[in-house]
């Protein structure tokens, strides 16, 4: 392959001057193109992991670094730990509970036959996925507000139900959460979903309903196996959004600080740990488990899945 | 043609569902649209509430919008910020992709798999040592902090590189021979073959950046520096006053990209949901 390139290039370019030729070489043209990627990679990924992992080993003082051995990892088993992990873990459950199955049967009716105005209704579903979670972060915190004429509250009270203070409550909490994320990757979800199924070809269906296949075979036998590749992707994402979460809680409760620490996230406590106390060293540690849980995540992936198998 | 066709109960029944899920989805922001219009010390004694008290209406938090010291500032940076980096990231991105796709050299195999590890890996846990690298960068509190780290992105080389190798390379070896310098080839041929992913692209780095809340709040530390959304963030206190500038401050920071999706729909659907279809 190299000998071709050669070849190709001295014979189509006189060899007069190198500057000359430059620009014309095939065999340089692909390092300097990727040469971005290499330089911003080294930089701004490969240093900050290695250097996070040293860092957790670190106690990091101004003007001051001393290796401390593993007492950052030791230090990890306390309340507020084990607070964030539950916390990001539950969120990240339900979000996949309820954002992979909703947006997905919701793409099927759709997408069906029956169905008019679709691109009209995909268009308005989506329009949530415009706002930051800043912003819709604002908004929620203003339906769920304590006070008695808050939205919800005034909803609930059509029911004789109390008042409640929603951001005392960790269920509660969660909940909020949970339907922010559910507003705002709906719409996104839905399309997913929906560009799967439009790349089923017609004929399975065709031949599926020749051999007596109901509505019900149709969709378990065919729709739900070939859409697999688009639901592990959803999947993956959702995972990532959920371990990833903090800026919903940090707008929920108006700051990094919850009470009992009942909007907790893992990156709101290398947040919490690393900005706000400046405790870098205890903040790597943390980030470090959290890489450890998505390196876990990722095997398991790759052996169920083989994500990305059809790729080489 | 235009015979009227007859719907079944069930594209009735479907229609419904969907309006119903439509108006429950487009309520927050109905509800936020309200409460912009009436005074804000009605919502902070009332509760956010969907009252249609037509007579409270007034454009009056939309005035201090314009006369907070900050906002118009916020919005400007975050307006700058999102060009420099969209543009920036978009060519920088569609250069490696391309040369991802269309050339066979050492080593591409391993920078496939790098990009693929950066794409896997959620970059909240790097913020820490990228955070003490723009330190000793000193560049804290500028827009190069916010900017530089995540300007190659993984996911439109991604995206790029997909898109490139589903084009028709006959061209390369014409334009070779018509003595075009190889970036001339990517500038001449193929930038504008890569159109609708250029378009995609720089709709999902737009939207990216100007929402994105984490990296800039940790390196963006003066309030004339501060984003949109880092703004409106430090509006929200638990004491709960500036819900003038906050409740309308919110809608306007909407405007830009509602905008944009009315226009660009079509770049919207396809940059959110990179990967969903492969090819």
């Amino acid at each position: 392959m190299n000998t071709k390139f050669a070849v190709d290039a001295s014979t189509s370019i006189p060899r007069s001057s190198f500057w000359r030729s430059l620009p014309y070489s095939k065999k340089l043209a692909p390092y300097i193109l990727v040469s971005p990627f290499i330089i911003s990679f080294l930089i701004f990924f490969a240093y900050p992991v290695i250097n996070t992992v040293i860092m957790s080993f670190q106690e990091i003082l101004p003007g001051q670094v001393k290796y401390v051995g593993t007492e950052n990892y030791e230090n990890l088993t306390n309340r507020q730990f084990y607070r964030a992990m539950y916390n990001s873990a539950v969120y990240t459950v339900l979000t996949l509970l309820v954002l992979i199955p909703v947006p997905l049967i919701f793409a099927v009716l759709l997408n069906s036959k029956a169905m008019r105005f679709t691109n009209f209704f995909r268009s308005t579903l989506f329009i949530p996925a415009l706002t930051s979670v800043v912003v819709a972060g604002t908004i929620f915190r203003l339906i769920f507000g304590e006070l008695p004429g808050s939205l919800m509250n005034e909803f609930l009270s059509l029911f004789n139900v109390a008042p409640a203070n929603f951001k005392q409550s960790a269920p509660l909490a969660m909940f909020i959460m949970v339907i922010l994320a559910t507003w705002r990757w709906i719409g996104i979800n839905i399309i997913y979903f929906l560009s799967g199924l439009q790349n089923i070809p017609h004929e399975l269906y065709e031949s599926a309903e020749i051999d007596g296949a109901n509505a019900m075979d149709k969709f378990l036998k065919i729709t739900l196996p070939l859409l697999k590749p688009v639901t592990i992707y959803v999947l993956t994402i959702s995972i990532y959004g959920g371990f990833a979460m903090f800026t919903e809680s940090y707008m929920l409760f108006a700051g990094n600080n919850s009470p009992k620490d009942i909007g907790l996230t893992i990156v709101g406590y290398i947040y919490k740990s690393g900005i706000q106390k400046n405790e870098l060293g205890f903040g790597s540690a943390i980030g470090i488990t959290l890489l450890g849980i998505v390196l876990i995540i990722n095997v398991i992936q790759l052996k169920f899945f083989g994500l990305f198998r059809k790729e080489d | 043609m235009a015979i009227q066709t007859k719907w079944k109960p069930s594209t009735i029944l479907l229609i419904i569902l969907f309006a119903i899920v439509s108006i429950i989805i487009l309520f927050p922001l109905y509800a936020i649209t309200l409460a912009s219009l009436k005074p804000s010390t009605e919502i902070m004694r009332q509760g956010l509430n969907v009252r249609f008290d037509s007579h409270l209406f007034s454009m009056n938090n939309f005035v201090s919008v314009f006369e907070h010291p900050y906002y118009i500032r916020w919005y400007a940076n975050s307006l700058l910020i999102a060009a420099i980096f969209t543009a920036s990231s978009i060519i920088l991105s569609a250069v490696v992709g391309y040369a991802l796709a269309i050339y066979e050299f050492k080593g591409r195999n391993i920078i496939f798999v790098l990009v693929l590890v950066t794409l896997m890996l959620p970059t909240e846990i790097i913020i820490l040592p990228l955070f003490k690298l723009m330190i000793s960068f000193k560049m804290i509190n500028t827009y190069w902090a916010v900017i530089l780290p995540f300007v190659v992105a993984p996911l439109p080389i991604f995206f790029f590189r997909q898109y490139v190798t589903g084009l028709p390379k006959d061209f390369i070896d014409a334009g070779r021979i018509d003595g075009c310098t190889e970036l001339g080839i990517f500038a001449r041929i193929f930038v504008p073959l890569m159109l609708p992913a250029f378009g995609a692209m720089a709709i999902l780095q737009a939207i990216g950046s100007w929402n994105n809340f984490l990296w800039p709040l940790i390196v963006l530390r003066a309030n004339e520096k501060f984003t949109i959304p880092i703004g409106i963030s430090t509006l929200l206190t638990p004491y709960g006053n500036n819900f003038d500038v906050l409740i309308a401050g919110s809608l306007v920071a909407i405007l830009p990209l509602l905008i944009l999706y009315i226009f660009f729909q079509r770049y919207f659907i396809s940059g959110l949901t990179v990967g969903g279809v492969k090819g």
